[in-house]
Order: structure tokens, then C-alpha cells, then sequence
């Protein structure tokens, strides 16, 4: 096995995932929020896709990776630093990839007795800013805007709710999030 | 023993990305509880340990904790827990809320207004709104499913039939963002207005091995009717030692004779008072 694969992980794992779990929480409950993260990088994505894999991942998630992130590097970097089994769309409680091919797949949206058991989209983006669609609901003070692939997605998306997918959009060491509850004008 | 000996907040990594992934979809889905693996705590049931899960899941070592039970930093609840989080998470802790970024909270809400970037935690006993009134579990994940909250408002008006009021003082329910019927933990109806904050508020129930949230700002409704709107109730006296007017207050039997004083429940709240009126 590559060193390469061996790298790029937490060194300080409680600590770092603590902090990076902090970023990520309060991205999630203020939408339109961007927070930084460091600590980790696996070979092919973000950072902060990889910080995210390592905060959240385990054997316990089925993980779905897009078709051009689909590489031996990246699998075997996810498989020695968390284990995660590779799956197909259906059965993935994440997924990794850009927009453009995660889009229009059949990702888990929950069933009315348990809409938890829904995927969260890890998506990279090319840029990421405060800017573009405005966000309304939970979480929100007023309005907050944030820099979307793709509004009309999201937006069929927020109507299945309480169902739906949630989103965590990820651009160099930047994340960000979508939840389901978010409305967007 | 010394902090080093147990892993950063006393909990194995693996149940921490549990408990975090159960976390972030109770706070995608505001209201709905999220069935989460709860784990054997070095507290017995009935102490806290679904909201000192949740704390350790959230906390970072720069945080300082703050932690309440009834209002109060001084009782055996609060003192055990926020030992424990010293001893395993090496944290700083406080007695202020302003002071504190992770506050976990036993059946209150701090009197002053909790600012972005401050975590709520609560304690809880039973998440259920609808178990009293339905045991089974398969039923009332229906209800919740289907919006079936009929019965509530059939618990509230027998309350009004009976009573003449809404009696229910405490644990009393919400409506989350037009969607999920809410138990915010029996928190005093003088504390529901607070459920719309700025802070973050998390809420653990270990026996019941259930998680739920609110994000900031989240629109919650405590369920009354138009002709008996919802009332945020209190003793209707100032406290004897700072003399609000505007805080929840505990009745207390201070001798023999069955004297009585009222105090704030919040303890730091009142202190803060009682300087400033010293100073």
C-alpha cells in the first residue's frame, strides 16, 4: 500500500474530530454559514470533504462515491481511515461527489416513520461564498444567501420534507449546509 | 486519575460519530426525535446521561461548560456532571451563562437571552409528547408521521373540561416549524416563549435513547387554542433575595411554621442581580 493512502488523516483524532464536528454542527443548524476546517486531506478531494468523511464516517455508513472520485487512492485511503463500506446510491447514508454527478441519483430520502434515515450529500463544489440564492427557515435570522449548484434541485427537495436529503457543500478547506428545511426564494 | 487516562470527553470515537450523526439529522429535521445507540453512562438513568452524551459529543477543549439543574449550578446534579466533564474533558467550567459556550440544563432555561454561537443542552426524560396519552411506540411514530395530533388538543381541552385552564405547567407541548408536536423537556410553560433563541438547543434522552434539536431562530409554537391562548405562567410574587419580578421563581419553606419565601430558580441569574444592586 502507497504511503499516500497512510497519510492525511487526524494526528490528534478525539480533539480534531471535536473541533471539525463543531464546524460542521453549527454549519448545519445556520444554513448559508460557511466555517473553515483543516486537519485532514485524502488523495482527490477537499479538505474539508475529507474532514467531513473523518468526523462522520465509519463501518456503519454506507458511503457512495462518484464515478470520477471513484479511484483505487481514494478507496483505499477511506477503507484505512474509516472503514466505510462503498455502496451503491440506493443504499448509501453518504455520498461524495460533484453536483453534476450526484444529481438525479436515487439516494435514501427516509420513510414518514423514520425521515432520518435519509443520505447526506457531501458535495464539492468549484467555489463557495455568500452570495446568490436567498435562504429562509430554521436556523436562518432573517435571510442568509448562499452560493448553490443548484436551487431548483433544492428547492424539490425541501418540499419533500419532513423527507428529503441533506447537503454539506465543501470547496478547498470551506463547508457549508443545506438541510431540508431550508426554503429558498 | 488524571484527564489523559480517558479518551477527550470520556466517550470511544465510534459513539461519538454516532451520537454527531444523530445530531446533525435531528437538526435537519427540527422536532423529530432521532433513535440514536445510547450507552451505559457511569451515572444511573434518570441523572442526565442522554443530555452528558450529547455534551460530550459537542464539546471541544476550548470550551467552558456551564451546567444546571432546575436553574440552579449548586445541587448534586449539576455539581457530579460538570466533575465529570472537568475530569474527562479537561474543560473549563462556570457558574455564568454568559461565560459559558456549552450549557447543559436539567428542566430550565437560563433567565438571560442565550447568544449565537452558545449550545442549549437538555436533559430528558421522556421525548415522547404523545406517550402518556399513547404507549405504543409503532402508534405514535405513526402519529408523527401523519401529523395525528388531535389527541393533544383532545389532553388540553379534558385539561380546560376539568380545570377551567390549561393546567399543564410543565413538559408543555410545542408545535416545531408547523410540523413535529415537541416535548421541550419538562421545562417550567414560563420557559416555552425561550425555545425561539439564538443558541443552538440540543436535547438527549438516554433511557429513551432518542435525540432531537432546534436550530437557531426555529419557529416553535406552544399548542393552546383561540379562546384559551397560551399563557406563560409564574408565581406571582418577586423574588425575596434579588426582587425580580421577571424571573421563574421556586417556592421554599424556610422554618417550622410554614413561612414561605419565593427565590429566582436561576441561581447565577439572581446573584448577578444581588451584585449589581450591592454594588
Amino acid at each position: 500500500m502507497q504511503v499516500s493512502v497512510l497519510e492525511g488523516g487526524f494526528a490528534d483524532a478525539p480533539v480534531q474530530s471535536a473541533r471539525a464536528f463543531r464546524e460542521i454542527m453549527t454549519a448545519m443548524a445556520q444554513p448559508g454559514r460557511i466555517n473553515t476546517v483543516d486537519g485532514a486531506h485524502a488523495p482527490g478531494i477537499s479538505v474539508a470533504s475529507s474532514v467531513a468523511l473523518l468526523t462522520l464516517c465509519d463501518p456503519d455508513t454506507p458511503l457512495y462515491l462518484a464515478p470520477s472520485l471513484d479511484t483505487a487512492d481514494l478507496r483505499n485511503w477511506i477503507a484505512f481511515h474509516t472503514a466505510a463500506p462503498l455502496v451503491t446510491p440506493d443504499k448509501a447514508s453518504f455520498a461524495l461527489g460533484a453536483w453534476s454527478e450526484l444529481l438525479g441519483q436515487d439516494f435514501p430520502i427516509g420513510i414518514p416513520e423514520y425521515p432520518d434515515r435519509s443520505a447526506t450529500l457531501i458535495v464539492e463544489m468549484p467555489a463557495l461564498s455568500a452570495t446568490g440564492a436567498t435562504l429562509r427557515g430554521p436556523g436562518i435570522k432573517d435571510m442568509a444567501r448562499l452560493s448553490l449548484p443548484d436551487a431548483d434541485a433544492m428547492r424539490d427537495n425541501t418540499r419533500l420534507f419532513p423527507l428529503g436529503m441533506d447537503f454539506i457543500l465543501t470547496c478547498g478547506s470551506q463547508l457549508a449546509a443545506m438541510p431540508r428545511t431550508t426554503r429558498i426564494d | 486519575m488524571k484527564m489523559s487516562d480517558y479518551n477527550f470527553a470520556y466517550l470511544d470515537e465510534q459513539t461519538k460519530r454516532m451520537i454527531r450523526r444523530a445530531i446533525l439529522k435531528g437538526l435537519a429535521i427540527p422536532g423529530y426525535q432521532v433513535p440514536f445507540a445510547s450507552r451505559e453512562m457511569p451515572m444511573p438513568y434518570g441523572w442526565g446521561t442522554g443530555g452528558v452524551q450529547v455534551s460530550a459529543a459537542v464539546m471541544v477543549p476550548e470550551d467552558t461548560l456551564k451546567v444546571i439543574d432546575q436553574g440552579a449550578d449548586d445541587t448534586t446534579n449539576a455539581v457530579s456532571i460538570r466533575r465529570f466533564f472537568e475530569k474527562t474533558a479537561g474543560v473549563a467550567v462556570t457558574e455564568h451563562t454568559d461565560q459559558a459556550n456549552v450549557i447543559q440544563t436539567r428542566h430550565r432555561i437560563p433567565e438571560q437571552d442565550l447568544t449565537e454561537g452558545q449550545i442549549l443542552v437538555y436533559q430528558v426524560p421522556i421525548p415522547e409528547p404523545l406517550r402518556f396519552l399513547e404507549p405504543s411506540e409503532v402508534e405514535t411514530r405513526k402519529m408523527h408521521s401523519l401529523e395525528e395530533y388531535g389527541l393533544m388538543h383532545v389532553k388540553l381541552y379534558e385539561d380546560i373540561a376539568q380545570h377551567g385552564a390549561i393546567a399543564t405547567a410543565y413538559a408543555y407541548p410545542v408545535r416545531v416549524e408547523g410540523r413535529y408536536v415537541m416535548d421541550p423537556s419538562p421545562i417550567p410553560k414560563f420557559d416555552n416563549p425561550k425555545l425561539t433563541m439564538a443558541g443552538i438547543q440540543l436535547f438527549g434522552a438516554g433511557r429513551e435513547q432518542r435525540i432531537y434539536a432546534l436550530p437557531p431562530y426555529t419557529d416553535v409554537v406552544s399548542l393552546d387554542f383561540e379562546d384559551f391562548p397560551f399563557e406563560a405562567s409564574k408565581a406571582d410574587h418577586a423574588c425575596g433575595l434579588c426582587g425580580a419580578i421577571d424571573s421563574y421563581l421556586d417556592e421554599l419553606i424556610v422554618d417550622d411554621q410554614g413561612a414561605r419565601m419565593f427565590m429566582c430558580s436561576d441561581t447565577d441569574y439572581c446573584a448577578g442581580r444581588q451584585e449589581e444592586t450591592a454594588a
